[in-house]
């Protein structure tokens, strides 16, 4: 295989998906790095999934003008992408007379910035608002959303796949060198080449840059906790809710958002840690997540938590520091032809169309950009079963059997819907790979009930030994084999 | 729409009970839905014996009773639907079920939930850690090993001591594995003390109580779990806690009534336990919505569900056809022993009720509630012997529960299980009874076909 590619992009995050996207409107060979087996497992598919509006950054900021940019575009992306987006407008709530004058002062920031539609809240307005919820005024986001964050990177990998971009997943960088043509990058064993580099690897940006010889950069690896509500708790919240923000915390504050799939998630704690992959719960925060998050809606139970997970912020403020320091894209001077993306943390998600128009931006300075003819920009995820009405779910039944075999019960994800996301255009057969393409197993029981259902699956219809089948990739082994060889 | 008297969701013992119940009590149509391929729900899973005790009398193992049961259904005119997932149940009892075949859409005359239960998680009990391949639920683990022929680990760590979770240690046992240890955070086991004797005690695997799982390690496949002891308000003591190397923890944490169903036609639900709320005729809040066994209350045993199915149905047609209800019999259903077996008494595994007997030398015991117990603990002393029931592979690939026609030496099952390792049936039918193979130990005992 001639793995020489006009442009390499190191990373399969939200962030370098959407480059690879982005760069497949033109005719150029563009291949993608992933050392993980799927897209979306660091960072991006590991948040609170909110698509912001862009009042906490700086005006002027590299944050502040992408994100409010990838706001205002984003319905449409999803639209095109064919992923779930719902606006919901967002809450964030004051406790105490200091947290008032933060919410004026994020208001005129946020209007600098250009988002629409801010407005203060007092506490009689906050009550008639969202009865349910604490705090003595507020300040609404109209324009916030939630979404899908795997979803959303699988869907523009895969519509980059779908336009001519190759992904190497399971390839994890261990050498670049600066060669006459470009780079010569060694992954997975093999060795690529190209004559231009983009750096979107997240957490390990940095590491990445030293690489290719660029020192200077730094990440400090920032967790955040999460526990997840059972759908019960939907209809419990409209809307995100955030405490007003406190100064130097490196994060946003533990915080209440309704999912796109109808959970709520609690979280995210934000302490800085050493092993930027280490995504354990841990006691103390689980406590504490709770804790905060009664005061921001006292009705909450602790019978509701079906789950915890945890992602890792790739920050570049050091901890004595916290906040926020604006995202780093450019073409290195001492390294021409190396597009380093570095520190792309909150709001990364909401912004990384632009990011990626950027990228491209800077890659046309030196490279010729010819549209491509045959871009579509559109892509079909799977049809749910469950979202349709009842004459379409009849239809699609009669259409394909398959459909009227509801694998997970506690999402009634279908056997048809299980079968298009194991046959998923970028060859993923994981079973995380799976459950957040499909949906399945992500209910209260936990994949009790369709594990068993999707393992026989993958050894029946797909040829998998029991050894094959693993959770995250090789490693990960779900089965030590069979019971009766 | 369809039209049906009465509407069963859920095929399990309380299901088919329930269909049983409705058609003798005169219910024209009875229809029983079921998510499976086949009927009998949980039970199927469940290759063990000791079911059928207190309704047949005789010592069955899951997948019997459940034939039992799915054949008294039939045989008094029930109609059981399988591959049916119900998702649907109004106030006025129209029932939206999906099938390979299409939608479908009942009006019953009465309906029974008999949706059983599901386990808790580790999602519901918060373990802090990372989150690995190899942390399973003990039935799932039981689903996976007996029914899809997939092994789920070679060392493992049970978490919680619920009959499941007890049942799985021995079967892993069986199957090869190492189980290291049980931890329960209570002070006394949640199982029946009849499982802590056969499926921990005899294979020496250690039970401790007090203690429970705090940390997970691993971050592609499960490679080590932190135990803590408990205080007496249950909060970990510092300074106790200990890791042991694993590559699989199974929990056995506790049961939920599973009540989806019943929730979207509005039945009330006891807030603490998930289960439906129901009077003393197994009516819900809803009239004409009825519940049984597990979705109600989890039972220890089948056969109480059973029971309970019978009555629920009766009183399904009752309502329909204008007659009075039936009170439902005594819940004695978790009365059933509980505890550790104590030293120099026998826990006798014959039934669930789990005597203690003392056995003298002299051949007299005392303690025993039946001349079976005797008998048991008697031989007990001498010699113990156990039905060994396991699986076999058929030649297409699927598994077949079987086992031994009587009690075999204890001490031999490893080297039982050795011999029975590579044998490969044929696909063709085996009813339940089948002696599949004859004397294969050389000691009198055959293996036969349990489903």
């Amino acid at each position: 295989m001639n793995n020489t590619f006009d442009i390499l992009i190191i990373g399969g995050g939200a962030v370098g998906c959407a480059v690879a996207r982005e760069l497949s409107r033109y005719r150029l060979s563009v291949a993608l790095l992933e050392k993980e087996w799927d897209v979306a497992a660091g960072t991006s598919g590991r948040n609170s999934a909110v698509v912001h509006a862009g009042f906490n950054n700086k005006p002027g900021s590299l944050m502040a003008r992408l994100c409010v940019e990838g706001n205002r575009g984003f319905e449409a992306a999803c639209r095109e992408l064919d992923v779930p987006y719902r606006k919901t407008g967002k809450l964030l709530v004051a406790f105490d007379r200091e947290d008032l004058a933060v919410l004026a002062r994020l208001k005129a920031q946020g209007e600098e910035n250009g988002c629409r539609g801010l407005a203060l809240l007092d506490q009689a307005q906050l009550r008639e608002r969202l009865p349910q919820v604490g705090g003595i005024g507020a300040m609404e986001s109209p324009e916030t959303g939630v979404f899908d964050p795997f979803l959303y990177t699988v869907a523009l990998a895969e519509n980059a796949v779908q336009n001519g971009v190759t992904f190497f997943l399971g390839h994890q960088v261990t050498g670049i060198q600066v060669v006459s043509e470009g780079f010569r990058v060694t992954a997975g064993g093999k060795v690529f080449t190209a004559r231009r580099l983009v750096n979107c690897a997240g957490l390990f940006s940095a590491k990445i840059a030293a690489m290719a010889g660029v020192d200077g950069y730094a990440i400090y690896p920032c967790r955040g906790e999460y526990f997840i509500l059972d759908k019960i708790a939907d209809g419990l919240l409209p809307m995100p809710i955030y405490p007003a923000p406190k100064a130097g915390i490196g994060g946003l504050g533990v915080h209440l958002t309704p999912t796109i799939h109808g959970n709520l998630i609690i979280g995210p704690s934000a302490e800085y840690i050493d092993a930027p992959e280490d995504t354990a719960s841990t006691q103390p925060v689980m406590e504490k997540l709770f804790r905060e998050a009664r005061q921001l809606l006292p009705g909450l139970e602790r019978k509701h938590i079906i789950g915890a997970y945890a992602g890792v912020r790739p920050k570049q403020a050091p901890p004595g520091e916290g906040g926020f320091r604006d995202f780093v894209i450019r073409e290195e001077d001492t390294c021409p032809g190396l597009v380093n993306l570095v520190g792309i943390e909150s709001p990364g998600l909401t912004a990384s169309l632009p990011i990626a128009r950027m990228v491209r931006d800077i890659l046309g300075r030196t490279l010729e950009l010819i549209p491509k003819e045959s871009f579509d920009p559109t892509r079909r995820g799977i049809l749910r079963f469950r979202d349709q009405d009842p004459e379409t779910q009849a239809r699609l039944i009669q259409e394909d059997p398959d459909y009227g075999e509801i694998l997970c019960r506690c999402q009634k994800v279908t056997r048809a819907e299980i079968r298009q996301a194991i046959e998923n255009p970028l060859g993923v057969k994981t079973l995380a790979g799976i459950k957040y393409r499909a949906w399945a197993t992500t209910g209260r029981c936990h994949g009790g009930y369709c594990l068993p259902k999707i393992a026989e699956m993958l050894e029946k219809s797909y040829g998998l030994s029991p050894q094959e089948i693993t959770y995250r990739g090789p490693g990960s082994q779900l089965f030590s084999g069979r019971v009766k060889e | 729409m369809k039209y049906c008297d009465v509407v069963i969701i859920g095929g399990g013992p309380g299901g088919l009970a329930a269909a049983k119940g409705a058609r003798e009590a005169g219910a024209r149509s009875v229809l029983v839905l079921e998510r499976e391929d086949r009927s009998g729900g949980i039970l199927n899973q469940c290759i063990h014996d000791g079911f059928g005790l207190v309704r047949y009398k005789t010592m069955l193992t899951g997948p019997e009773y459940a034939l039992r049961a799915r054949q008294e259904a039939l045989n008094a005119g029930a109609e059981i639907l399988t591959g049916a997932m119900v998702t649907g149940l109004t106030p006025r009892r129209v029932v939206t079920a999906v099938t390979r075949q299409g939608l479908l859409q009942i009006q019953a005359g009465a309906a029974v939930l008999a949706t059983g239960c599901r386990e808790r998680t580790r999602g519901a009990i918060a373990i802090p850690g990372s989150r690995p391949a190899g942390v399973y639920t003990a039935g799932t683990a039981q689903n996976l090993m007996n029914t899809k022929n997939l092994m789920v680990g070679k060392k493992v760590v049970i978490l919680g001591s619920g009959d499941i979770g007890l049942i799985m240690a021995r079967r892993l046992i069986l199957e090869g594995a190492q189980v290291l240890c049980a931890a329960e955070m209570n002070p006394v086991p949640s199982g029946l003390e009849r499982n802590v004797s056969q499926c921990l005690y005899d294979f020496g695997i250690p039970l401790y109580l007090r203690c429970t799982v705090t940390n997970l390690f691993g971050k592609k496949r499960l490679e080590g779990v932190e135990l803590s002891q408990l205080d007496e308000a249950g909060q970990p003591i510092p300074g106790s806690q200990r890791v042991v190397a694993c590559d699989t923890l199974l929990l056995s944490v506790g049961l939920i009534p599973e009540n989806e169903v019943a929730a979207q036609a509005g039945v009330a639900l006891d807030p603490k336990t998930n289960g439906a709320v129901t009077d003393k005729y197994l009516q819900t809040s809803v009239p004409g919505v009825f519940a049984c066994g597990n979705s109600r209350k989890v039972l220890d045993l089948a056969d109480f569900v059973t029971v309970q199915g019978l009555t629920a149905g009766r009183n399904a047609a009752a309502f329909l056809l204008d007659r009075p209800l039936e009170p439902m019999p005594p819940e004695t259903s978790n009365a059933m022993a509980k505890g550790l077996p104590q030293p120099g008494t026998i826990t006798c595994i014959l039934c669930p009720k789990g005597c203690r007997i003392q056995a003298d030398a002299d051949g007299k015991a005392t303690g025993n509630g039946c001349p079976k117990g005797e008998e048991y603990a008697l031989q007990e002393q001498k010699a113990p012997k156990r039905v060994l029931t396991t699986t076999l592979k058929r030649a297409d690939g699927s598994l077949l529960p079987v086992k031994t026609s009587q009690a075999v030496p204890r001490d031999h099952l490893l080297d039982y299980m050795d011999r029975l390792r590579n044998i490969t049936l044929s696909a063709a039918p085996l009813p339940c009874g089948t002696v599949v193979l004859r004397d294969p130990f050389g000691i009198g005992a055959d293996v036969v076909s349990a489903q």
